[in-house]
């Protein structure tokens, strides 16, 4: 197995790796929840607090300056490394969810009236259906969803029929949290503009793990969320192409979004201000530049690289259990193994894997339709981050005979 | 007997085991204790989601006791209502009302009536309350 990362020394970045659960070494192989911190990440954000906490753009002092030019600072940076045509196109938010719900509501106001209806894929989190079912139920309809098949891969010929029905929006996952899957999204994001459909993609699993690049895939909004790229909780991203979110009306109002205000009239500010009303999270956005610096500078070929080598051995590893079931077998696959043994009920394993000191999700992922497509009442998941090592396959592995055998 | 009875012998089964891995296998053990529930009962209208793993739950009333019969798609959790049921059921509805479930933190498997879990055995205990509170006012009439 050869690496280009130095993972010993990325450990050693992260603190909380470095402790005992049940006076066993942590194992956390939970990134598709969320990542861990740098200590890089956390410093800045303490000194924030130390040293830099102001309002924003609204204070003439020193201090009030200063904290704005490091918040935009970080915008134009994230412009940059996703490669947006303007700064003003990244929108701060809370998370993945608040951004597909902004572009839900605004964008559904914009172009959807009553019989419209939005397409998505079979595959999507929670965060990436209901508000788009909220807005087909608002308009008189239903969602349009794209078959998943046996392997847990969208059946882009199914897709290529939705379309023809005449969506006005559509909605898709980069990568599955629940099966792994990477969509080829370049490819679903072109055959949508043929029929003139805008496309989000929901991009929380895929930042941590690949770079993206917003003239490549031409995506008309991408959204992320800063926790499970090493970033704080609490911040997201909105990449929205200018052209739409000119048009869109704003989703909040109040302060910092508005231009005039009478009491009989409001002019709203230009963007990417008009998206972000009241005072936006400034700690964790500049933990976010950090976070994404620390990415950009690891590599991203060298962590998709690593991380492919840690699936691979993985699925090598969890497959000479008896009973294993990869449920998700994707020919294109980031570091997501979910998993169930014989008719074990996933939260029996969880349960017994967590007393060993290893961290793994079990349940149904905020993807229940999903679980409901394999028929299964949730799978055991193991992800990982850059800092995962082959030993800890080994842990899990080891982990899992012992609990299988406890449990059969 | 007493509902504290039965929760001394339960703690003292537990209590001869130090391993966690020895008290999961008597847990797993009393979990695969079969059926808990009768067939016929094993339907939505006595299911109790959480969203974790699922429990059923029947209650039948006799001759001023509550009897019940439970049972959950995961053998931990099904683990946890045998225990639950062996204490509870067979009981007055006031001595239900009245029990305190902490025995169950003192054989270190508190973890699993936590709120949070979403096994469904936070709902499943509501439930049995509930049951009592309907039989007691019903007897109290
Ligand atoms: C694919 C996907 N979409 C959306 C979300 C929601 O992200 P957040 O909870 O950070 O808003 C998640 C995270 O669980 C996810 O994995």
């Amino acid at each position: 197995m050869t690496t280009s990362l130095n993972v010993e020394a990325l450990r050693q970045a992260f603190p909380v790796l470095n402790q005992f659960v049940y006076n066993k070494p942590l194992v956390y192989l939970d990134n598709a929840a969320t990542t861990q911190k740098p200590y890089s990440v956390i410093k800045r954000v303490q000194q924030y607090y130390e040293h830099e906490n102001c309002n924003i753009h609204r204070g003439v002092h020193y201090l009030s300056q200063q904290a704005t030019e490091a918040f935009e600072n970080s915008r134009k940076y994230i412009a940059g490394l996703i490669n947006a045509s303007h700064s003003h196109e990244i929108i701060f938010t809370r998370g993945t969810t608040e951004s597909v719900n902004l572009v839900a509501s605004s964008l559904g106001k914009l172009l959807m009236k009553q019989g419209d209806r939005v397409l998505i894929t079979g595959m999507e989190h929670h965060s990436n259906l209901i508000p788009w079912q909220q807005i087909c139920h608002e308009n008189g309809t239903q969602l349009l969803v794209a078959r998943i098949n046996d392997v847990g891969e969208t059946d882009l010929d199914h897709y290529k029929y939705l379309l023809e029905q005449g969506p006005k929006i559509v909605a898709i996952t980069h990568i599955s949290n629940a099966l792994g899957t990477i969509n080829p999204v370049k490819e679903m994001i072109h055959l949508a503009h043929t029929f003139n459909i805008p496309v989000l993609v929901d991009g929380a699993q895929s930042v941590a793990h690949m770079q993206v690049d917003m003239q490549d895939l031409d995506c008309d909004f991408f959204v992320f969320s800063g926790h499970k790229v090493y970033a704080p909780m609490g911040v997201g991203v909105l990449y929205g192409k200018e052209s739409w979110l000119e048009k869109m009306p704003p989703y909040q109002f109040g302060g910092e979004m508005v231009d005039q205000v009478s009491f009989e009239k409001t002019t709203y500010n230009s963007l990417p201000f008009k998206f972000e009303a009241g005072t936006p999270n400034v700690g964790a956005v500049l933990g976010l530049e950090t976070a994404l610096r620390f990415v950009e500078k690891t590599g991203f070929e060298a962590i998709a690289a690593y991380e492919n080598e840690l699936l691979a051995y993985g699925h090598q590893q969890l497959g000479t259990i008896e009973g294993m079931r990869f449920i998700g077998q994707a020919a294109k696959k980031a570091a997501v193994i979910s998993f169930l043994v014989g008719n074990i009920h996933p939260y029996d394993l969880g349960t017994l894997l967590d007393k060993m000191g290893i961290a793994v999700r079990t349940g149904h992922h905020c993807a229940q339709p999903l679980m409901d497509r394999f028929q299964i009442p949730g799978t055991v998941r193991a992800s990982f981050a850059l800092y995962n090592t082959f030993e800890e396959i080994d842990k899990l592995t080891e982990a899992v005979r012992r609990a299988v055998t406890m449990l059969s | 007997m007493t509902i504290e009875a039965i929760q001394q012998q339960i703690i003292e089964e537990f209590s001869a085991f130090d391993d966690w891995m020895d008290k999961y296998n008597l847990l797993i053990e009393m979990g695969k204790d079969t059926p808990l529930i009768d067939a016929q009962y094993k339907t939505n209208n006595h299911l109790i989601t959480g969203c974790q793993s699922r429990v059923w739950l029947h209650a039948k009333y006799k001759d001023g006791k509550i009897y019940f019969t439970a049972d959950s798609d995961a053998v931990i959790t099904k683990g946890i209502v045998n225990i639950l049921i062996r204490v509870l059921s067979g009981q007055s509805p006031e001595d239900i009302l009245k029990a305190d479930l902490s025995y169950i933190d003192n054989i270190g498997l508190k973890e699993h009536l936590s709120p949070t879990r979403s096994n469904g055995l936070v709902s499943m205990i509501k439930q049995i309350k509930l049951y009592a509170q309907v039989y007691k006012l019903k007897m109290d009439n």
